[in-house]
């Protein structure tokens, strides 16, 4: 064997490949197999709508794991993730905009209708381009990862740590919101970007299209959760959890710590931009209140609850309080926030490790396995 | 204030500065009119071990800010090696050009194992894309076998640093420094904290280290100090008040009245 | 006197007849005074009967005739008029002002004002008017309100003379002139008359007319001005005369300075004004980050509950107290807003906060979700819509800077407000007791514990003082901005920003990071637009923090450092 394909194998144990291996075949086989296969009438068929649900989920389990690789591992609080999240989203979005082409109700073949009504004569530059899936895949990584960077620059370079670039990171975010909510922006304004038809030529509407969706999402999880793995099983991952426990030592061994933080940062608004770009389609539906500041802060709810700082944490996270919220808003609706509130509360006051940590010390008796204490000091 | 001499032929007493390991010279720093460091001239011959001591507030600590990088002076320059200034560069280039620093509380990866903490400290390429596609070599994981040695760890190797006493931090810390492999090694208070067994066996390892390394400690501990046998330079107010061997110093009247006098 | 002048020509002789004339005119005037009042009334009726003409062009001059009487009362008929309820009666022809009620109308003299009675409605019927006359009525209407008995009527109708001159409102606003006794509307009124007389024939009163204008600050003189600069369609200018161009030229120059100079002032006080709110909203947030270093995500919610205190406090004076003290309802709500908000913040601290020390970033998430569960709890209580808090009588209106500049009151008050707080926020933590306890437990924790204050008692106190400060400041933000569960979340960012950028720990760089993120967002505005500027102020704060991490009042050394 190769060394790459050894370090590959080297990513997790025996276990450990044992348990992903379930979950991909559940998610990539299981899931469409039972939407696709099995008669709508079958006790075993799985709705296209519970299909779709759990397509967001996967998207928002991107999410949690993009934030969870700098929060968990390096320790950087960023409140401002819905940015990339959007971004990644508006990139999508905005081909899917040129796609509708005549379809739209006014039937212009170069502008989206919000341009129209707002009597824009010609495509605004930064839309350029947005027609070809290539170039709008390339924007979904490349304009978050460009953010991501110019901001990290400037925040790291003069060492803003800590609740000062949680605080920091909320203004971009809310800032985002504000200059997206204009309609001079050109991305749709209040009402965003919305009325898609196709993606890649299929009809959005279609089941097959959803399913399709659907496997697309768990297929970049199960690539994403790769790619974070190799960075937290890397040197990178110990010397992101060494900046974590003690960043100004990690500068006097001569690491650059800007240069660090600057690449996890980058690294995970491309995963949130990513993120994005899957849920749009499948919401049907990106307006600027993605960018609300409270979207943001709720994504480290994600991976607090299931467990920060383990890849497999954020994931559980991202569902569990996900299927808690489209449990909840169907069937008392004024209570989510209330359960979401003391949700903030209860895990940060009792369990600090989430789902996860819980489970290990239920398994373990006792809080002293080596991985436990890791992540016990998360919060020093 | 006048510029100082940058003939180097003009220096201080002691040895010029193309001998010299760091060289600092009239160095002041100031925290709110506070003159931490004051016109400060020292000398660190290469190879050489010196202790500094002097009473709080001498600007021992601030001194090896200065040379680390954490803090600018406002007046002054810092040579390392005789020819690199290092009032311009920042911890991480000043580190990677071969100065070690050991805190006065130890700091070590407490999230990480003890090997782990020594393998960061490795010397090696620390650059972003190194770091992220290192994989550990057979003479690297020699080395740090041999330094968890040194430093009496090798049992402890897969715990926590969290995990360790406060004096075995001490030690997983300058074992960190051992791995960076520095030409000039910085220690600030290495034995406070410890039991008199365990700072005899530091001064032993010290002693060791000293012989390929230029070391300057940092200490409050007299008989500690005393043990090193080694050049003693008094910190009063910013400046050097005293130098010498740990006798002559001990009865200089002027040392004498600031350790005594209030 | 000034008959003597003009009639200059006339021979002495004749003079001395005129004047015995004269004399016997009033004398006779004098005696007959009741009559003559009894022939205005007359004359008035006429006019108003005269309004019931066959076609549209005899109404048109009658209300022409109408309006040139001068008398109040013909506004009232004026307006009815033009509303359609002006109505003759058919048993006598007479004109009357009706007003509907049901099948009948209830019919008004419109000479004396008194009611005549109920008639059936096919007793009467309507003068109607066509949209032509209406416009006319209006017109006159305007001129009449020049007349008005109201000096604050009169100064809005020369306003709008003003606003859309013509040269036929030149005599009139000359009568008026010659008529008006308050000196305010005088001035206005010469300002009108001088924009009129900058087209007149007369080179004289051309230049008059610009030296009566160079010291006025006004946009729309300055462009009537500006319009005697241009050339006209003959190749020469629309002011023919070389030197009162450069007359023209010099007062639009010092009219422009001036402008500029009001401008500035405009942008001045209106960004005190924001500045204010922001320091309101973020002084409490000064102490419990700045002084304790405790993010509290629910600080917005604390301003919130001070804004619902109000508006409970505002319904029991409305429901419970007689109406004369309701306007005291917000002096009520002050100790109420600081007292609920302060519980809350001790709910806060005791229940959450606490067992959070020394962890920043749990603290932030765990007070994000007391923020969701009290946002929630008043959108259960009180409903997710804006609840109306009426500001009191002694806070409505508005004053007036001069150049067009004016501030409403309640943000004056609000600077005010937000600088005694602030006073009395810092004299109560440097002068008394509880505020030693507080700088002593923020500076050395283990040492104050060890002289015996007990530090969980003052961190408790120390989060509820800010905390009830935030309630205070909701009180006010009451005054101006909606009151709705969401209130808060409008603030957090803002204050954030005040805060970080004045320098945690500063009061002082609270104080000045309100004032200037305030005034620097109102400089902005003109240039970016409102939501604009605020992102741009966003983008220089995050790049100020570059140059300052620290804010601009930062702790220096090796204490800020740790």
């Amino acid at each position: 064997m190769g060394p790459i394909s050894t370090r590959l194998l080297a990513l997790e144990s025996r276990r450990g490949w044992a348990t992903v291996m379930v979950f991909a075949v559940l998610a990539l086989v299981v899931v469409p197999v039972l939407n696709l296969a099995v008669p709508p009438g079958s006790a075993f068929h799985l709705p296209t709508f519970w299909v779709a649900t759990l397509g967001k989920y996967l998207a928002f389990a991107i999410l949690a794991l993009s934030l969870d690789l700098i929060w968990g591992y390096a320790g950087i609080l960023s409140l401002g993730h819905g940015a990339f999240f959007g971004l990644g989203g508006y990139a999508m979005g905005m081909y899917m905009m040129r796609q509708i082409g005549e379809r739209g109700v006014y039937g212009n073949p170069e502008l989206p209708d919000f341009m129209v009504f707002l009597n824009w004569d010609t495509l605004p530059w930064y839309w350029f381009g947005f027609d070809q899936f290539w170039f709008a895949a390339l924007m979904v990584l490349a304009v978050p990862g460009l953010l991501a960077f110019v901001f990290g620059w400037f925040a790291f370079r003069s060492r803003i740590t800590g609740v000062y670039f949680s605080i920091i990171s909320q203004a971009m975010v809310f800032a985002f919101m504000l200059a997206f909510f204009r309609n001079e922006m050109g991305f749709g304004g209040n009402n965003g970007l919305t009325d898609f038809k196709d993606i890649l030529g299929f009809d959005l509407s279609r089941d097959t299209t959803k399913v399709g969706l659907y496997i697309a999402t768990a297929a970049s999880l199960l690539l994403v959760y790769f790619v974070c793995r190799a960075v937290v099983t890397s040197k990178m991952g110990r010397l992101l959890i060494a900046v974590r426990d003690a960043e100004s030592r990690v500068r006097f061994l001569g690491y650059s710590v800007t240069n660090a933080k600057l690449f996890v940062f980058t690294l995970s608004a491309m995963l949130a931009g990513l993120a994005g770009a899957l849920y749009v389609p499948q919401v049907g539906i990106i307006n600027p209140g993605e960018f609300a500041p409270a979207k943001s802060i709720e994504i480290a709810i994600w991976v607090a609850v299931g467990g920060r700082g383990t890849l497999f944490g954020a994931i559980l996270g991202a569902f569990a309080v996900n299927g808690a919220r489209t449990y909840f808003t169907g069937a008392a609706p004024e209570i989510w926030l209330f359960f979401l509130g003391a949700l903030f509360i209860l895990v940060t006051l009792a369990m600090p490790r989430g789902i996860v940590g819980v489970y290990q010390s239920i398994r373990s008796g006792q809080f002293k396995d080596a991985i436990g204490r890791r992540l016990q000091r998360v919060d020093a | 204030m006048s510029m100082p001499d940058l003939d180097p032929r003009h220096d201080a007493p002691g040895a010029g500065v193309t001998e010299s390991i760091l060289y600092l010279e009239g160095v002041s720093v100031s925290f709110d009119g506070f003159k931490a460091l004051n016109s400060l001239n020292l000398i660190i011959r290469r190879g050489e071990m010196r202790a500094i001591i002097g009473p709080n507030g001498a600007g021992k600590t601030t001194m090896m800010d200065v040379v680390t990088g954490r803090t600018r002076p406002d007046t002054g320059r810092v040579l390392f090696a005789a020819d690199t200034n290092l009032t311009h560069l920042d911890e991480t280039a000043i580190a990677n050009l071969g100065i070690g620093r050991k805190f006065q509380k130890p700091t070590v990866f407490e999230s990480l194992t003890v090997f782990e903490n020594i393998y960061l400290a490795l010397k090696t390429n620390r650059s972003v894309t190194e770091t992220l596609f290192a994989r550990i070599r057979g003479e690297q994981r020699d080395r740090i076998d041999q330094t968890l040695e040194t430093t009496r760890l090798g049992a402890r190797r897969e715990d926590l640093a969290g995990d360790l006493s406060h004096g075995q931090k001490q030690w997983l810390e300058i074992g960190m420094l051992l791995a960076q492999e520095p030409e000039l090694m910085l220690l600030d208070e290495p034995v406070a904290g410890m039991s008199d067994a365990e700072t005899e066996q530091t001064v032993a390892l010290l002693m060791e280290i000293a012989k390929d390394h230029s070391l300057v400690v940092v200490e409050h501990d007299m008989e500690f100090v005393r043990n090193l046998e080694c050049m003693v330079t008094v910190l009063h107010e910013g400046s050097v008040i005293a130098e010498g061997p740990m006798d002559s110093v001990q009865s200089d009247p002027r040392v004498i009245e600031v350790y005594l006098g209030r | 006197m000034a008959s003597s002048r003009t009639r200059g020509a006339l021979r002495p002789d004749c003079r001395a007849v005129l004047v015995g004339l004269g004399l016997l005119m009033t004398a006779l005037l004098l005696a007959l005074a009741p009559a003559h009042a009894q022939s205005l009334d007359d004359t008035f009726a006429a006019a108003v009967q005269a309004l019931d003409a066959r076609k549209f062009s005899g109404k048109a001059e009658a209300v022409e005739a109408l309006g040139a009487l001068d008398d109040d009362r013909a506004i009232s008929v004026l307006e009815a008029f033009a509303d359609g309820r002006l109505y003759r009666r058919k048993a006598d022809k007479l004109v009357f002002i009706g007003t509907r009620d049901d099948k009948t109308y209830i019919l008004t003299n419109p000479v004396d004002g008194t009611e005549i009675g109920t008639v059936a409605s096919r007793a009467v019927k309507r003068i109607v008017a066509n949209n032509k006359l209406r416009g006319q009525i209006r017109g006159v209407l305007g001129q009449l309100a020049l007349f008005s008995a109201d000096p604050d009527t009169r100064r809005a109708a020369a306003e709008n003379v003003i606003a859309s001159p013509s040269d036929d409102s030149l005599p009139l606003l000359k009568r008026a002139r010659d008529r008006e006794t308050d000196a305010g509307v005088r001035a206005t009124l010469e300002t009108g008359i001088a924009m009129l007389e900058l087209a007149s024939d007369d080179r004289d009163l051309r230049l008059a007319a610009v030296a009566a204008l160079a010291d006025r600050s006004d946009p729309a003189i300055k462009s009537a001005l500006e319009q005697r600069l241009l050339a006209n369609d003959e190749g020469g200018f629309v002011e023919p005369d070389a030197e009162i161009r450069a007359t023209v030229q010099a007062a639009v120059e010092d009219i422009e300075d001036r402008l500029a100079l009001f401008g500035l002032a405009e942008n001045l006080i209106f960004g005190l004004s924001l500045g204010s709110v922001l320091l309101l909203a973020a002084i409490g947030l000064a102490i419990t980050f700045g002084v304790m270093g405790v993010i509290n995500m629910a600080y917005g919610e604390m301003i919130m509950l001070g804004a619902y205190t109000t508006f409970l406090v505002q319904e029991i004076f409305r429901s419970s107290l007689p109406p004369e003290v309701f306007g005291w309802y917000v002096a009520a709500a002050i100790p109420a807003a600081f007292l609920v908000a302060a519980g809350f913040g001790v709910l806060i601290e005791r229940g959450c906060i606490r067992f959070l020390y020394g962890r920043p970033l749990e603290t932030l998430l765990a007070t994000w979700g007391v923020s969701l569960i009290l946002q929630q709890l008043v959108r259960s209580l009180f409903g997710a819509n804006n609840r109306e808090v009426a500001n009191p009588d002694w806070i409505s209106g508005a004053v007036s800077l001069g150049g067009g500049v004016s501030i409403t009151l309640n943000r004056v008050y609000i600077i005010i407000f937000s600088l005694v707080v602030v006073v009395a926020l810092a004299a109560f933590i440097r002068h008394s007791r509880f505020g030693l306890q507080m700088r002593a437990v923020t500076q050395n924790r283990g040492m104050a514990s060890a002289m015996g204050i007990r530090t969980g008692r003052v961190d408790a106190l120390t989060f509820a003082l800010g905390s009830g400060i935030a309630g205070v400041a909701g009180v006010a933000l009451s005054q101006i901005s909606n009151v709705s569960p969401n209130l808060g979340q409008n603030f957090i960012v803002d204050s954030f920003m005040v805060v970080v950028f004045g320098g945690v720990g500063s009061l002082w760089g609270t104080i000045v990071g309100a004032f200037s993120l305030g005034i620097v967002n109102k400089f902005l505005e003109p240039v970016s637009g409102a939501i604009l500027g605020k992102v741009v102020v966003l983008v220089i704060i995050i790049l100020f923090i570059q140059k300052r991490p620290r804010g601009l009042f930062a702790l220096k050394g090796r204490a800020a450092e740790a």
